[in-house]
Parts: C-alpha cells; sequence; structure tokens
C-alpha cells in the first residue's frame, strides 16, 4: 500500500478559543483532530465517517490545506503539502479538488452556471476554449450544454450538486474530498448523484476522500472506511469487512444504530443505544477517548490510549478489549448496554 | 375504536408572487389511539405542511380547507382561539430543531411549567414537580438540576428530549413529530427513538411521525402513508408497505436506497413537480415508467390493490405482471 496517492501521518489539528468561565475570558484548545493517519490508494474511495464534531470535516479540509494543520504531514503522490510553498501548492491543487455539501451556498447566485465552472480554468491560466471545455464538463455531469447560460437558482438541488461536480473536475484532478455531497439530496436524487460519482471514478480513474455520516452510503460507494470519534480514527478496514467484524465497540454501536429500510429486520435486531453525548473535545477523556461511554471499558482504558493495530489483513482498531467476532454470531435481540 | 386524529380533504395553498402553490391536495387520514403512523415523502410533499396547518401554525399567506378533528374538537376553519385551545392539550408538535424552538432565556424548568398552567389549573410549585417529573420520564439525567438550566446548557439530544417533555405535558391524544431525529447523530437519534417509544407505551400516546428517512419509518412505524406533491399516494401497514409497495413512486423511492451489495444504484428520474401548476391527474406521471394517457386524468382516490392502498390507476396490472 505504499503507494498509496494520499498519506496522512500524525495529523493533528488544535483550534484555539476563548471560553468564557465567570467573568474571565480563558484560552483553551479544541482538539479537532488527533494524530490522524491513513491512506487513500490509486483509483480508491476512502469512507470517513463519524458524528458531528468527530474532526472528520476538518482533516478533509487539512488534506487540500484549505486550513493549516498544527503538526503532522500530508503527502499526496510523494510531494509533502504541510511544508510546500505557496505558488507549488497553487500548482498540486489543481490536482486536488473538493465538492461541498450544500450545493445552495458552493455556487455564487451571481455567476452563470458556466462562468462558475470555468473560473477554476481562468484561476489557473488553461489555454483551451472554455465554453467548450464548460459545455463537455456539464455533458458529463448528465447537465447539457445549453444550461451554461443559465443562473444557478434556476437549477434543483440535485443538478446544482453536479454543478458542482463539474466545477472540481475542471482542472482534470486526480483526488476529490467529497464532503457530505449527497447529505443535502432527497434519496431519489441522492442515489443518481452517488451513480455520477462511481462512473466518473471509473471513467477517470480518480480516487475520493467521501465524508459522510450517512453509513449506507458510505458503505455502498467506498473500498475501504475510516471511523472516527472525537479526532481520532477508532477502526479502519475494507468496508464489507468492516459490516461483518466491527471490532471496536463504537463502530459496533454506530452501524447498529443505523435503521434499516426493512421492517422486519428493523425489530429484531441486535440494537446497541450508546448512554449519554460525545465528551467536550476541548477536554477529551484520558486514555481512550470512547470509554465514558464503552460498555468493554476497564481501568487500563483510562490510563493507557489504545494505538491502532492491525488484528487481521488491512484491519486496524485501536482498543485495548477489540471484538473480532462476526457481527452476526454476537446474539439477537436488542440489548441495552 | 374512534380515531383521535381524523383529517378529511385537507388541502393547503400558499400565495406567492409566482402564483398560488397547491402544497396539500386533498389529505385524508385517520389515526388510532396509540398507534405510529410514519408519513414519509421528499421535500415538497406537503408532509410537513398538513400537519402544521392542523397546528394552526401556518403564516397568513396560506390558505387551508378540509377538515381535522382531534378527539372530536374541529381545527380546520375555526377560531385561532379554539385552536389554541386544543394545542399542547390534545394534540402536541415537535421539530426537526429543537434549539429554535426553545427560548433562550428562559429556564427550561420554566418553559415546561408555562407549557401546564396554559393548559391546566396547577399551582406553580406542583407544576415545576411535574416538570422534573417529565424531565425524568423522558430520560434526563439529573432532572431536578436540568430543570433550572438554560437551553444552551444542553445538547441537540437532550434539547429533543427536553422538546418531548414538553410536548407531553399535557397528556395529549396525538403527538406530531416532524423529522425529530434528521438533525441529530444516528447514535442520539437511537436514544430518541426509544424515548418516543416509551412515551407511545406509558401514555398510550398517538404518533404522527413525519420524515424523509426510510429507515426510521421501518423502525418505528405501525402503518405509513407515503405523500407525493401534496397527496397520499400509498398506504399500509408497515411490513406490507416495505415488502410489496404498489405505487411505482414508493417503490421508485425503495429501490433508489443504497442495498448491501454493491448493485448500481436507481434514482428515480426527473424532479418533483412544481405545486404553482401540478400536472393533471397523477402528479408523478411525468417521471413514472409505466405512465399512459389515462394517468393524465386518473383520480388521486386511494384503491386497495393487494395488501396496500395506492393511488396507481395501473397498481392491478402492474402487480399482475401484465405490461
Amino acid at each position: 500500500m505504499s503507494d498509496a496517492l494520499l498519506r496522512v501521518e500524525h495529523l493533528v489539528k488544535e483550534f484555539k478559543v476563548k471560553a468564557v468561565t465567570g467573568i474571565r475570558a480563558v484560552d483553551q484548545v479544541v482538539h479537532a483532530v488527533s494524530d490522524v493517519s491513513f491512506e487513500v490508494g490509486r483509483g480508491q474511495t476512502l469512507g470517513l465517517v463519524g458524528e458531528s464534531g468527530s474532526g472528520k470535516s476538518t482533516i478533509g479540509r487539512c488534506v487540500l490545506r484549505l486550513i493549516e494543520p498544527t503538526s503532522g504531514s500530508v503527502i499526496y503522490d510523494n510531494a509533502e503539502l504541510t511544508t510546500m510553498g505557496r505558488e507549488d501548492l497553487r500548482q498540486l491543487r489543481r490536482k486536488m479538488q473538493i465538492v461541498f455539501q450544500d450545493p445552495y451556498a458552493s455556487l455564487d447566485p451571481r455567476l452563470t452556471v458556466g462562468s462558475a465552472i470555468a473560473e477554476p480554468l481562468e484561476i489557473h491560466k488553461v489555454k483551451s476554449d472554455h465554453a467548450e471545455r464548460v459545455a463537455e464538463l456539464l455533458t458529463l455531469v448528465g447537465l447539457s450544454a445549453d444550461h451554461a447560460s443559465r443562473f444557478p437558482h434556476e437549477f434543483s438541488g440535485g443538478q446544482r450538486q453536479r454543478i458542482g461536480i463539474a466545477r472540481a473536475l475542471a482542472l482534470q484532478p486526480n483526488f476529490l474530498v467529497l464532503d457530505e455531497p449527497v447529505s443535502a439530496l432527497d434519496v431519489s436524487i441522492q442515489a443518481g448523484v452517488i451513480n455520477l460519482l462511481q462512473d466518473l471514478q471509473k471513467e477517470m480513474g480518480l480516487s475520493y476522500l467521501f465524508i459522510a455520516h450517512d453509513l449506507s452510503v458510505v458503505r455502498h460507494i467506498s473500498d475501504r472506511i475510516a471511523v472516527m470519534y472525537l479526532g481520532k480514527i477508532v477502526e479502519v478496514a475494507d468496508s464489507e469487512h468492516l459490516h461483518e467484524v466491527p471490532a471496536h465497540p463504537y463502530t459496533e454501536a454506530l452501524l447498529s444504530a443505523v435503521p434499516s429500510p426493512d421492517p422486519v429486520v428493523e425489530r429484531q435486531r441486535h440494537r446497541i443505544v450508546l448512554q449519554g453525548d460525545v465528551p467536550s473535545p476541548i477536554n477529551p477523556p484520558s486514555g481512550c477517548r470512547f470509554r465514558t461511554r464503552c460498555p468493554r471499558a476497564e481501568a487500563l482504558c483510562a490510563e493507557q490510549e489504545p494505538m491502532l493495530s492491525e488484528i487481521a489483513p488491512g484491519h486496524q482498531v485501536a482498543c485495548h478489549f477489540p471484538d473480532s467476532t462476526p457481527v452476526s454470531l454476537r446474539g439477537t435481540g436488542n440489548v441495552r448496554r | 375504536m374512534e380515531p383521535v386524529l381524523s383529517i378529511r380533504d385537507l388541502r393547503v395553498s400558499f400565495k406567492t408572487p409566482a402564483g398560488i402553490v397547491q402544497a396539500v391536495r386533498g389529505v385524508n387520514l385517520d389515526v388510532a389511539p396509540g398507534e405510529v403512523v410514519g408519513v414519509v415523502g421528499e421535500s415538497g410533499s406537503g408532509k410537513s405542511v398538513s400537519f402544521l396547518s392542523i397546528m394552526g401554525l401556518l403564516p397568513p399567506s396560506a390558505t387551508v380547507t378540509g377538515s381535522a378533528t382531534v378527539v372530536g374538537t374541529q381545527m380546520v376553519g375555526v377560531s385561532a382561539q379554539q385552536v389554541r385551545s386544543q394545542r399542547g392539550k390534545k394534540i402536541a408538535m415537535i421539530f426537526q430543531d429543537p434549539l429554535s424552538a426553545l427560548n433562550p432565556v428562559h429556564r427550561i424548568g420554566a418553559q415546561i411549567v408555562e407549557m401546564i398552567q396554559a393548559h391546566q389549573d396547577m399551582s406553580k410549585a406542583d407544576a415545576h414537580a411535574r416538570a422534573v417529573e417529565l424531565l425524568d420520564i423522558v430520560g434526563l439525567p439529573q432532572p431536578d438540576v436540568r430543570a433550572n438550566q438554560y437551553p444552551h446548557e444542553f445538547s441537540g439530544g437532550m434539547r429533543q428530549r427536553v422538546m418531548i417533555a414538553m410536548a407531553i405535558a399535557n397528556d395529549p391524544d396525538v403527538l406530531i413529530a416532524d423529522e425529530p431525529t434528521t438533525a441529530l447523530d444516528v447514535t442520539v437519534q437511537a436514544q430518541i427513538l426509544e424515548v418516543i417509544e416509551n412515551v407511545r407505551q406509558r401514555l398510550n400516546t398517538a404518533v404522527v411521525f413525519i420524515t424523509h428517512d426510510l429507515g426510521v419509518v421501518a423502525r418505528v412505524a405501525d402503518r405509513v402513508e407515503v405523500m407525493y406533491a401534496g397527496n397520499t399516494v400509498e398506504r399500509g401497514l408497515v411490513n406490507d408497505m416495505f415488502a410489496t409497495p404498489h405505487h411505482p413512486y414508493t417503490q421508485g423511492l425503495l429501490a433508489s436506497l443504497p442495498s448491501h451489495n454493491k448493485e448500481r444504484l436507481k434514482p428515480i428520474l426527473g424532479s418533483p413537480p412544481n405545486m404553482i401548476s401540478p400536472p393533471s391527474g397523477c402528479a408523478f406521471r411525468p417521471r413514472c415508467a409505466h405512465a399512459t394517457d389515462a394517468c393524465a386524468s386518473a383520480p388521486s382516490d386511494l384503491v386497495q390493490v393487494g395488501s396496500t392502498q395506492t393511488a396507481c390507476i395501473r397498481a392491478v396490472e402492474l402487480a399482475g405482471g401484465a405490461k
């Protein structure tokens, strides 16, 4: 796996915030991403899942240096991004693009769709017929070339997301960060956008970092999945393997909480309802960050942080007590832990 | 059993500069005591607007006609005062965003007390004790301490518990839950669904659960209503609806979900109609693979086909395997 397109090593992002306690403002640190390492293989999709505040979007932005990482390294195609100068970074960004969640906020309402898609071509001074390229891109994402003269408000959510994808593809990148690209769309529309992303990946050999909270979508599109909790990756495995043998108790709870669109399955399934809330990233628990809500937690978990380590080929878990029994053999009925 | 909520030919339209938007176009629904009815549909299908209209919560630009009775009391076309006398008492509602539904400058306990005293003759001390009890019912730890805190001191899931406590303060017969878990993470969603289920069992409250998430419906609902373009297009028991849907829209919706095998997804082509000038007859026909000329004048009545009731005039024929 050393020929990965993107390698992230020991990435840390901390945000300084002022918290008011009583009448004094105190400087505090939000540990958004804490020592995270992962790889995205060429032509592969890595799904990054986690709940709000787990740090998944922060990682997406750090990878492109849209925000500066506090420490750690991001290596794209053997080039280190974190120490790169402005001009080199600019050049490299042609190869790395991002699609955002909200197709309403990410398009300038006063630019025609054509100008929005041509903007990256102008910024990077690409010498080609821009109008022709815009037409080509619009067709590529399933819209028609004559849509170029229209404005964003004339399009539905699904169509706008296609425009966002066309713009991200304008410079022929190899790598896309997809930050919740279908979360704002209705399911019947979402399916079309997912198909488009998969087709484009196949045709153009793209690699994706797919950030989402919807696990059924992530399972469908990803080759591998990394699960995040409170700024840490707690488990990484091949998509199907992760669903079959979720070894980390958080992954197990997360997967069991996703309602399945099948009432028969829903009424019989083994469900783990986690108690309490995610702790504050300002003051994360010592040792394992999940221990405060973990059914398996023991004294060791508070003392020593579990490192991400391999329990099966390609399957890494950060837990002192991983469970390598397939989920189908873990008992039935609603178990409340 | 007498229904606790009975809706007949409910229609809602909005005046806009572009024309009259026909958001709800003749919805009928009966909800029995203690049952959970899932109302599913995509953005703009009229699922939220239908119930906001019954609660008297729509802006003045809305015109509401038809009938909706809650335990015998009419909620449509009556004075604001009559609606107010029932709202929060016999019928209560919780929303997607609990933060904007709570007053930021009042303590949680005081807001629940206000709700109790609006409908019951109770002293402040008794109402406060009742508020603490309600917070305990919805699973809030340390309810006596939490009652004295402000909304910003609660997490999203905890705020939704507070909303549920407030909604059940006067022991309503019907609880309308409008996307109550959409803004929450899945592990928190699981907690809230459990709270709603507990409330239903404990108080025998009927629940109308409005959502776009078919997984949530499969989990919580006894019965499902599928809405499209302001009409109910299919109705049935939850197992029947998911096992053998008869309306092409319901079929399309279920088929568009990612399944465990990595088969290519099947989106529904096109987009929902413009509700200023919706298509005649069956509103789904421009997107339907089975549409014929007859669909342009199809009535929106539900007809029993197999185990579900559907508005598709070709459902019998399609279910039989004929073209």
